[in-house]
């Protein structure tokens, strides 16, 4: 039962962050939202390569016991960059709506739509 | 001739050479604009030239491995390794091959036409960058063996395209449509991480032959196939969740909307890289196949119902886009609903297929070449509104002539290239499901009545006077429309050649499950 709690937190959070996005009105939050739904699949894959008591992959002097699995940490390391990227990215599009709209509520950004 | 060398390494090249320049071009820039030009030019010409070689030698010398990191190919599995593929691989089949030509074509004309078109425009270091860097995410995505080095791929490719949907900020509007698109490519994306997640929790491994050999189809892998369909149907623009199209087609400058088109076929790779080389017969390929064939089914209908009331050019030919994703997707469809069952894959299946990713390639010629025309004309009238158009025949005539080009060959009329994948689509469906053809052919009905309206309201009647000091467009504008336009004519005119030395190897690679994982793991 205690090995599944990351896996909770990890539906937890993902829900949360899905309700985020979809329910808020406010860009700054939906953004928040995504935010929250990328640490939940982070967190998914750090956990995949969870093993009890393991160590730190590092096989220098390295002691016998088990040793957590390098690859989700990797992957984990490459996804958060990522998503820095991604943050940056959609909140200079927050920006220049705002300079631009006067607004960041998304039920009055819909001058596309006219 | 050729180094050896470069055509042993031009898996790396092809993705070197764009990031590179890409990040060198804003210092270049600063130089002048004369010699930006230029180097940006020359990037995309040798990126071009080095995706056409692999292309060609992967055609004539079958399946190339790339293993980074690694003297040789031969080293895809490490001796030290137990069987396991660790290092990042790219596998390039025929598949693959065909999508780096549509990309190595489409790039090279669309940079052409680029240096005209934006010429007037600031902030072009930034433009020619992100460009760069879309050619580098298409070619990573559609070469790559690594379903990891997949989603990275995709996520440069989502953050360069969203920087340019929204490059001409056009008022806030052009950043609405790159924010809608890039949420939803984000969560996509997200939601094939999970995916990725799941596959490298069950089966211990990220490379795709590997996954492939362990494929189990137990519900988690249920799970991730929902997941990766979804998102990447959602990236290529697939009805239900096509929203994102006309806004981000239309709202992007002309030649991004013309390269976004081929950025949607890379997603489409992705997907029926997933289905066929992930999954294959584990999968249940009648449950998939119909899937895929409705979400055809759908995309068709909806694309061009909707296209037909818009008054927006270029949000007319997004629909329009969308409606033609359905083709390649029942097409391809209606092979994965048979795959497993060799006799009807040889009646119909592979022609099916055939067709569809026959029109992969010509959709990414004949509407990119439409794009591009579109552009044209916005330079030089400054308006995408039909009803504000007219008469242009008299002063935009080669515009006008590849308007023609690309709109016969969207409705399907020889001796264009749509009409020589849509007839190979209609004549293998009819045996699969006589009513589905039917529906594409009116479908196709329908895209022509609706160009023939397009047509006559841009370039038809007297000429207006508001238009009167109108001029063709630039040389190298007319130039990058012309070698799609050409591809177009040539692919129409011998289309037996083409489907047998492009296409039909692509379909049996996307089949043949067993030779792509044999290149990495040897054997089978």
């Amino acid at each position: 039962m205690f090995w599944n709690l990351p896996l909770f937190a990890v539906v937890a959070l993902t829900v949360v962050g899905l309700a985020t996005i979809v329910l808020k009105k406010n860009l700054i939050k939906v953004f928040l939202g995504i935010t929250i739904l990328e640490s939940a699949v982070n967190l998914f894959l750090i956990s995949l390569g969870y093993r009890e008591g393991g160590i730190a992959p590092i096989y220098t002097n390295a002691p016998a016991t088990a040793m957590v699995l390098p690859t989700p940490q990797a992957l984990t390391l490459t996804s958060i960059v990522i998503g820095v990227a991604t943050s940056a990215l959609l909140l200079s599009f927050a920006i220049i709506i705002w300079k631009r709209y006067g607004s960041i509520d998304i039920d009055k950004i819909r001058r596309l739509k006219e | 001739m050729i180094p050896a060398f470069i055509v042993e390494n031009s898996p790396a090249l092809m993705i070197i050479v764009p990031l590179v320049a890409a990040f060198i071009t804003p210092f270049i820039g600063r130089i002048s604009h004369g010699i930006r030009s230029l180097w940006v030019g020359g990037a995309m010409a040798t990126t071009s030239a080095v995706t056409l070689l692999l292309a060609f030698d992967v055609y004539n010398a079958g399946t190339r491995l790339y293993v980074f990191g690694a003297s040789a190919a031969s080293m895809a599995l490490p001796p030290d390794s137990g069987g396991i593929p660790i290092r990042i691989i790219f596998e390039v089949d025929p598949m693959s091959a065909l999508m780096l030509v549509i990309t190595a074509v489409s790039g090279f004309a669309i940079v052409l036409y680029s240096l005209a078109s934006e010429k007037s425009h600031s902030g072009l270091e930034s433009y020619y960058t992100l460009y760069l860097l879309m050619i580098t995410g298409i070619l990573g995505m559609v070469s790559t063996g690594d379903i990891f080095n997949f989603f990275v791929f995709l996520e440069i490719l989502s953050l360069a395209s969203a920087g340019l949907i929204a490059y001409r900020i056009d008022g806030g509007v052009a950043v609405e449509a790159a924010l809608k698109y890039f949420v939803l490519s984000t969560i996509g994306a997200l939601a094939i991480l999970v995916a990725i997640g799941i596959y490298y929790g069950e089966y211990n491994a990220l490379n795709m032959a590997m996954i492939a050999t362990r494929m189990q189809f137990s519900l988690l892998d249920q799970v991730a196939l929902v997941l990766i369909i979804a998102a990447l149907a959602m990236k290529c623009g697939a009805v239900p969740m096509h929203f994102w199209t006309p806004d981000a087609y239309s709202m992007a400058p002309s030649s991004i909307t013309a390269l976004l088109v081929v950025a949607s076929q890379a997603s489409l790779y992705g997907l029926f890289r997933t289905v066929f080389t992930l999954y294959n017969v584990t999968l249940n390929a009648f449950t998939v196949g119909w899937l895929i064939i409705i979400l055809g089914i759908l995309s068709m209908v909806v694309g061009v119902t909707m296209a037909i009331p818009q008054k927006n050019v270029k949000r007319l030919m997004a629909y329009h886009a969308v409606s033609q994703t359905g083709y390649m997707l029942l097409g391809v469809g209606v092979g994965l609903a048979v795959l497993g069952n060799q006799s009807l894959m040889d009646a119909f299946g592979y022609m099916a297929m055939e067709g569809g990713i026959f029109h992969i390639i010509n959709h990414a010629m004949y509407k990119g070449l439409l794009f591009l025309t579109a552009g044209a004309i916005f330079l030089r009238i400054g308006t995408y509104n039909l009803n504000k158009m007219g008469g242009l025949g008299h002063s935009m005539k080669w515009t006008m002539i590849f308007f023609i080009i690309g709109a016969l060959a969207i409705a399907g009329i020889p001796p264009f290239n749509g009409f020589a994948s849509k007839l190979m689509i209609y004549e293998s469906v009819f045996v699969f499901n006589p009513i589905i053809a039917i529906i594409a052919m009116v479908v196709s009905i329908l895209t022509l009545a609706s160009f023939v309206k397009v047509f006559h309201s841009i370039f038809m009647g007297p000429k207006l006077p508001e238009y009167a000091e109108v001029k063709e467009a630039p040389m190298p504008m007319l130039v990058g429309m012309g070698i799609l336009a050409l591809v177009v004519i040539l692919f129409g005119l011998f289309p037996n050649i083409v489907v047998e030395s492009l296409i039909a190897p692509a379909a049996h690679a996307l089949v043949d499950q067993g030779a792509y994982i044999g290149a990495v793991l040897g054997g089978a």
